[in-house]
């Protein structure tokens, strides 16, 4: 009998009743007295000098309160990236400054160079029109192509860089000659060089920002589309504006999506602030649709080079592999990690294979930034890594199933150290891969293939096992890789008088439904109803601190820092209890809302401490504080490593090259599942991202670096009908063994396994209809890219 | 993108030549264009209102001549502002020789769009593009040599009897 309340119950999500019924607070519903609008001046070309900005005419326009050009901020500092990656020959990566507002050159179209301040958004938008026909660019060569750039040292996206190099990175280099040696020696060597089509995140609430000032006490307040406001609040007042932090309030409330994308500080969160200051006003900000698709940070773009060592009987020996990755015309924040530690230390897979190497180069070019994006570099390795093993199994004609279980690693071999650096605590990646097998009805597959035949389409079958390494990570670790950040989480429970709870979490809720789970957990613990717990999050104010939500930490991460403040509230009411029932606290024990002296039937509800604590009467005040409250920090052990096995089925119209998922299994090892319900949804939101990259969404520039697709008319959001039905499964749970919770994280998963399995049944399909020319087709797999290949 | 194309011109290249250098006739002949100053020599400036997709805008700018070879070769070249909806810039090399029906017109045309025009519209640029050159050398075609004989419906469509009028006034003016 499933559970109907506290963890593993499917609890609705009680956020939805707000957000079902048009009740959520966004960024832009936000409506402050006397505020005014800004409207950003972008760049139209993808490299450019500004040889003159003539704020004249616009600033005398009406309704017009001041203009910002790059010149009013080139002395404060500029956006950091968050990770420092070193080069193989030692030498530290290129930073090149990333300031608020492009200042003497122009680096992608979209990049902001001025910004207009006026009453109204109309008078704002009038004025920056007028601003960029008083603006001079020198156009100068578009850098768009990262081989082309990294060979062209003269024309740079950045002045001072001369190969727009950001850096050459080996993984593990120490290991390169023996990883040469074994692909040298390898019986079957496979290669495959690949397209990681770049996404834009697409967010369903734009990016917005309001500033504040009050002249009267020198305080800020950042109102922003933030995942993580702590972090962002350090960006915006340490590092560019320098505010001192305990002067600066960020709030991000109701966030409709990030994605990854609302990571990252921007520009015009540090632009609106100093407005509001300058004119002592609120400044508001709202991206346009468009101003979304050429500012927010990207996700994804690499091409790479794969190589495959193997045995005749497709025992994996050796993994090289060579990547460009496409930084953009600035290091957005993330950006160096993501092509990096959340990709080249997941080459190895869930395979025991004995020797991987990973190269990246990180490349500078006159396109939008690119960052972490749902998955985060741990999409591009499953998508390296389960393409060539597909194609490995064409070329050696083995059974893709029969290849995989050959190679997983198997359950006894855990905790295992990978050749790229990771330890995998616990897994069981057999147990998946049969679930699949089983659910996705592998079996009656020929029989489908054959009624599908029947009507003139093509049936394949394409699987990928995956894994991720999420809910980042030890500090400790992370700091001697490169990180400038730690990576803990905190919270407070605060018990009030009457027994209720509010929960101030670091994790912030842009979509994930936090505020049921995290309730759900405490309820559980403390054997209270969920309603009784409040979950607070998003505002600096509020909570003690947060890293945030991203990498699927949030449960790991900042849920096992809220169970560790439960622990302690647990702890002191047993301090209590022992007091008024006159027991030793070893004695004590807690569970089902009640303290109880061990064989006896004296006991106190948790409501009676906690008032007990508030109205300390009969208390223990020599020895111990009043009230009830407690925070705690939790720095994670390890990353978690939740695997799975995904089952894609298409047809394809040899006559069109349409491609149609008919079915899609995914049976996952997230450990611990707190709601199968919310679970669920995740899996089915990131398995609709992992088939809008493979078959519908692309980013393209032209080559003077000209975005076009930057509205929903030109760039292919899956809809849908272009997916199926799911089948989605988390029964083969490995708890994680290093958090109390026994969580791995869900929120990447289908964006991390779908993609390959979509393309290895493209391929599949084809390859079943004759087409054995067509070793791989580059994502999105279009019709015309289909079509293309059949008759290529 | 890329494109050319060529078509017959009853008229003799030095017709042809003169016309393609008179503003007036660029005037007529641009679709959508309402204001062309300047000479060959320096340069013109143009004025010219179109709809690409779900884009509209007035695009103002430059137009030079270039690579002249007199009463054989010409490379028009443009670049237009359109404020918010972002640019157009392009060049068509236009060639002349001398076949019996009159004067053979040959052109390469390069285009480029950036801003708005390219995020909302370039799935429909290269089919915009084409119509764009397409009407151009038709109305050019027309103003040089007049309407096509017995196509009176091409007289009356287009823009009504006032440019019905016009077709051929070059060929009037200079006959």
């Amino acid at each position: 009998m499933p559970k109907d309340t506290g963890i593993g119950a499917s609890s609705k999500r009680r956020e939805d009743v707000r957000f079902l019924t048009g009740k959520g607070l966004y960024t832009d519903d936000v409506s402050l007295h006397a505020q005014a609008h800004a409207v950003m001046v972008r760049s139209t070309v993808a490299h450019g000098r500004i040889v003159r900005i003539d704020t004249s005419a616009a600033a005398a326009m009406p309704g017009v309160l001041a203009v910002f050009t790059g010149e009013d901020f080139a002395a404060v500092g500029g956006n950091p990236a968050g990770w420092l990656i070193n080069s193989r020959d030692g030498t530290p990566m290129r930073e090149p400054k990333r300031p608020v507002l492009a200042h003497g050159k122009v680096r992608h179209v979209g990049d902001a160079y001025a910004a207009v301040i006026a009453e109204t958004y109309q008078q704002a938008k009038d004025a920056a029109e007028q601003l960029a026909a008083d603006t001079e660019i020198e156009e100068l060569p578009a850098i768009v192509d990262m081989k082309a750039a990294v060979a062209d040292a003269g024309n740079r996206v950045h002045d001072e860089i001369p190969d727009n190099l950001c850096f050459d990175w080996g993984w593990i280099e120490d290991n390169r000659a023996a990883v040469d040696a074994a692909m040298k020696a390898a019986p079957h060597v496979v290669t495959l060089e690949l397209v990681n089509n770049r996404l834009v995140p697409n967010a369903m609430e734009p990016r917005a920002s309001i500033g504040e000032y009050n002249p009267g006490t020198g305080d800020y307040k950042l109102t922003t589309t933030s995942q993580n406001p702590h972090l962002t609040r350090l960006l915006v007042a340490a590092f560019v504006m320098g505010i001192p932090e305990n002067k600066l309030t960020v709030v991000a409330p109701d966030v409709g999506g990030g994605f990854g994308s609302k990571i990252y500080h921007y520009g015009e969160e540090a632009l609106v602030l100093a407005a509001a200051k300058k004119l002592g006003r609120p400044v508001r900000w709202t991206a346009e649709r468009t101003e979304s698709f050429l500012s927010d940070a990207h996700g994804r773009d690499h091409v790479t080079k794969i190589e495959l060592g193997c045995t005749k009987e497709g025992e994996i020996l050796a993994i090289r592999t060579e990547t460009l990755a496409n930084v953009g015309a600035y290091l957005s924040n993330f950006s160096t990690a993501t092509p990096t530690f959340l990709h080249g230390t997941l080459m190895a897979g869930p395979y025991k294979v004995p020797h991987v190497y990973v190269n990246v180069k990180a490349v500078f070019t006159n396109t939008a930034p690119v960052d972490a994006y749902r998955g985060a570099g741990r999409p591009e390795a499953t998508y390296s890594l389960e393409r060539v093993i597909d194609k490995m199994c064409r070329e050696l004609n083995l059974d893709p199933f029969e290849v995989r279980r050959k190679n997983l690693l198997t359950p006894d071999q855990f905790p295992y150290t990978t050749p790229v650096g990771l330890v995998y605590d616990t897994g069981n990646y057999q147990a998946t891969l049969d679930k699949a097998i089983e659910l996705g009805n592998v079996a009656g597959f020929e029989k489908r293939a054959a009624e599908s035949k029947a009507r003139g389409k093509l049936r394949g079958m394409g699987l990928s096992t995956w894994i991720e390494a999420c809910g980042i990570a030890p500090s400790h670790l992370v700091g001697v890789l490169g990180s400038r950040v730690g990576l803990y989480d905190a919270a407070t429970v605060r018990v009030n008088a009457t027994g209720n709870i509010s929960v101030m979490t670091g994790a912030h809720s842009h979509g994930q439904g936090h505020e049921t789970v995290f309730a759900q957990i405490v309820a559980e613990r403390l054997g209270i109803p969920e309603s009784s717990v409040e979950i607070v999050h998003g505002d600096t104010s509020k909570i003690p601190f947060g890293m945030g939500s991203y990498g699927s930490r949030s449960l790991a991460v900042c849920g096992s820092a809220m169970n560790k403040a439960v622990d302690k509230i647990i702890a002191k009411g047993k301090k209590i209890a022992a007091h008024m029932l006159e027991a030793a606290e070893e004695d004590i024990s807690f569970a089902d809302g009640k303290f109880s002296v061990a064989g006896t039937d004296k006991a106190k509800t948790f409501g009676e401490i906690a008032f007990s604590a508030y109205v300390p009467h009969n208390y223990p005040l020599e020895t111990l504080e009043p009230g009830l409250e407690e925070t705690a920090f939790y720095d994670p052990g390890n990353f978690t490593y939740p695997a799975g096995a995904y089952i894609c089925e298409v047809e394809v119209d040899p006559d069109t090259g349409k491609v149609d998922v008919v079915a899609f299994t995914a049976a996952d090892d997230f450990g611990n599942v707190m709601n199968p319900m919310i679970v669920e949804g995740q899996v089915h939101g990131g398995v609709g991202q992992g088939i809008g990259q493979a078959l519908c969404e692309n980013t393209s520039y032209d080559e003077n670096g000209q975005l076009l697709t930057g509205s929903f008319m030109d760039y292919a959001m899956p809809r849908a009908d272009d997916v199926p039905f799911y089948t989605v499964d988390h029964s083969c749970s490995t708890p994680c063994t290093h958090n109390p919770l026994g969580v791995k994280g869900c929120g990447e998963a289908g964006a991390i396994g779908t993609p390959p399995a979509v393309v290895n049944a493209v391929i599949d399909a084809l390859h079943r209809g004759g087409m054995t020319h067509v070793t791989h087709i580059d994502m999105p797999v279009s019709p015309h890219r289909v079509w293309q290949a059949i008759n290529g | 993108m890329q494109m050319s194309d060529s078509r017959e011109i009853k008229a003799s290249p030095e017709a042809v030549w003169a016309a393609i250098l008179n503003p007036e006739v660029l005037r007529e002949c641009i679709p959508g264009c309402t204001e062309v100053t300047g000479s060959p020599a320096e340069g013109f400036e143009a004025s010219v209102t179109q709809k690409v997709g779900p884009v509209k805008a007035t695009f103002k700018g430059a137009v030079t001549l270039s690579d002249i070879i007199e009463g054989r070769q010409v490379t028009i070249s443009g670049e237009g502002k359109g404020g918010p909806a972002g640019f157009a810039k392009g060049g068509a090399k236009v060639m002349l020789e001398p076949v019996e029906a009159g004067t053979r017109l040959s052109y390469e045309v390069e285009a480029h769009v950036g801003g708005k025009l390219a995020q909302l519209g370039s799935r429909i640029i290269d089919g915009f593009a084409k119509k764009m050159a397409d009407d151009f050398f038709t109305r050019f075609q027309e103003a040089v040599e007049g309407p096509a004989e017995g196509d009176e419906s091409l007289a009356e469509s287009g823009e009504g009897g006032e440019s019905g009028q016009k077709k051929g006034w070059f060929k009037r003016l200079i006959s």
